[in-house]
């Protein structure tokens, strides 16, 4: 399903290491070793592995949010604005959600109307205009995880990173927003001249990377790298059918076995 | 219905008491100058009335001023701590040596390097040493307590420092500030106590120098009366700053949320 012409590379990550700092071990702990991958613009990319695996910090290196030990991360068309969701929603409690969805705008210093405005439609766009003025305290699991999205969309970025974002929340409520996720994803050419969204989603849900994703990168256990890389047919996918199933299988195949 | 009772049931007790303390002290025929009625320190406090208003505007201004330069000077260094880990070590140190030390002991000398011409400055300023230290170690702990996503965030859209401290910690921080805003609003009235007794007579006039003096002249109703006046000014400081951390917390701290 790869196709090899009009394929634009948006991001290589080439032969990352990355340690971090341990008291048990000599030179610390390894959480990615020779870690290799490229995106595709307009890809949905899910980064699926163990808990440990170092998924997380593939992500937070591609943000540019961590330095690599070595190997590097490159754009060869320029680094483009981010988007980033947190498997927290990580908002301000202080501020309602209009003023949260407007943060990434009020550091660019844009006018405080405009910024409003667009905070609004972001809002409208994930399901929440009734509720620009509500504070994350008044707002439940799932819509605060949709604030946070918004926020993440709220300056057209061209690439979306997200980390586990859906794993603390109950069944129905994630897959409402996995279909969420996905009508973002589908409408951004429409919506911005052709320009297409690309998604980096970190995850350890079979089900959802199969659900989701064009393309999953199943990753070892720690020191992670890249185990299988396995392009999925265009969906849309219907959960429980033989085909779905079927991806479900396949993925599931090339994940490392569960430690004793 | 609840309400009522959380104000209806410590009256009560006070009225209980005071009774029994009118009834002990006229039934034991205690003397005045040991224990005086509760209404003979009513008929001290209207007799002395603008006297000793003027000395609780005295101790106030005192108060309200040293408890407002401790709030900012602990704000300011808090924020200074939290930005600069090496001025954290450098000076740490110093404002725990300042903790620890008992002020009381250190009032004369400073009285003495101000003077006693520039009193409310002195004693402003050791009231403002009272107080000054629960503000900036709660202050501290809070411009450290953000959240670490966030201000991950923040660094994505390239926000500044000074960006991310406005925006993120010192909001995060808010809580703490209020906290330990309202220990020290006490303390600085503990602080201006300690300072109007150091100072002794003179130019110092509030309400702990009118303790002193009501004593020396063993008239012990006037002593409670200045007192009470203290007491109540320690409420009213108290309620103030609670009234403002409800204000400024009531729509998002778990805190502030009525249950």
């Amino acid at each position: 399903m790869h196709r090899t012409f009009g394929v634009v590379v948006l991001l290589a990550v080439s032969n990352i290491i990355k340690r971090f700092p341990s008291p048990h071990t000599d030179g610390g702990t390894e959480a990615l070793c020779d870690l290799s991958f490229t995106v595709a613009s307009g890809e949905f990319v899910s980064l699926l592995g163990p808990s440990g695996c170092g998924k997380s910090t593939a992500l937070r290196l591609i943000a540019g949010l961590l330095p690599p030990d070595s190997g590097a991360v490159t754009w060869p068309a320029g680094k483009p604005p981010i988007g980033f969701v947190f498997q927290d929603a990580t908002l301000m409690p202080w501020a309602d959600a209009r003023a949260n969805v407007r943060l990434p705008l009020d550091l660019q210093h844009i006018p405080r109307a405009e910024g409003n405005a667009r905070a609004e439609a972001a809002l409208a766009r994930v399901g929440l205009a009734a509720f620009a003025r509500a504070v994350p305290r008044e707002l439940s699991g799932g819509m605060k995880m949709r604030v946070s999205i918004a926020r993440a969309l709220v300056t057209e970025p061209s690439l979306l990173l997200l980390d586990e974002p859906f794993a603390a929340l109950d069944e129905p409520t994630r897959a409402a927003l996995n279909d969420d996720l996905l009508r973002l994803w589908n409408e951004a050419p429409a919506r911005r001249g052709q320009e297409k969204l690309t998604v980096i989603f970190v995850t350890h849900s079979v089900g959802e990377s199969a659900y989701l994703s064009s393309r999953v990168l199943v990753m070892t256990r720690r020191p992670g790298r890249v185990a299988a890389d396995i392009a999925l047919p265009p969906g849309p996918r219907a959960r429980l059918s033989p085909e779905f199933l079927e991806i479900e299988r396949r993925i599931a195949a090339a994940l490392p076995k569960a430690a004793a | 219905m609840k309400r009522l009772a959380d104000i209806a049931l410590p009256l009560i007790v006070l009225a209980a008491f005071l009774g029994f303390w009118e009834w002990k002290v006229a039934h034991d025929a205690i003397p005045a100058y040991v224990l005086p009625a509760p209404t003979a320190i009513a008929a001290a406090l209207a007799e002395n009335f603008s006297s000793l208003m003027a000395s609780l505007a005295t101790t106030l201004t005192v108060t309200i001023l040293s408890f407002l330069a401790a709030t900012a000077a602990a704000l300011a260094l808090a924020i200074l701590f939290s930005e600069s880990r090496m001025a954290e070590r450098t000076f740490h140190p110093y404002a725990v040596v300042l903790q620890v030390t008992p002020v009381v002991a250190i009032a004369p000398l400073i009285l003495l390097w101000i003077g006693y011409d520039r009193v409310t400055l002195a004693e402003t300023l050791i009231a403002a040493l009272v107080a000054f230290f629960p503000v900036l170690s709660n202050t501290t702990l809070g411009l450290r307590s953000a959240d670490f996503n966030l201000v991950d965030l923040m660094r994505l859209y390239e926000a500044s420092r000074l960006q991310i401290l406005w925006r993120v910690r010192l909001p995060t921080a808010l809580p703490y500030l209020l906290s330990g805003m309202k220990t020290a609003g006490g303390l600085s009235l503990i602080g201006t106590v300690v300072a109007e007794f150091v100072a002794g007579s003179g130019a110092a006039t509030g309400l702990a120098w009118r303790i002193v003096e009501a004593g020396n002249r063993l008239e012990i109703a006037t002593m409670f009366a200045a007192l009470t006046l203290l007491a109540l000014t320690g409420v009213a400081i108290f309620a103030a700053l609670s009234l403002l951390e409800y204000l400024l917390l009531r729509r998002w701290h778990e805190s502030a949320i009525r249950t």
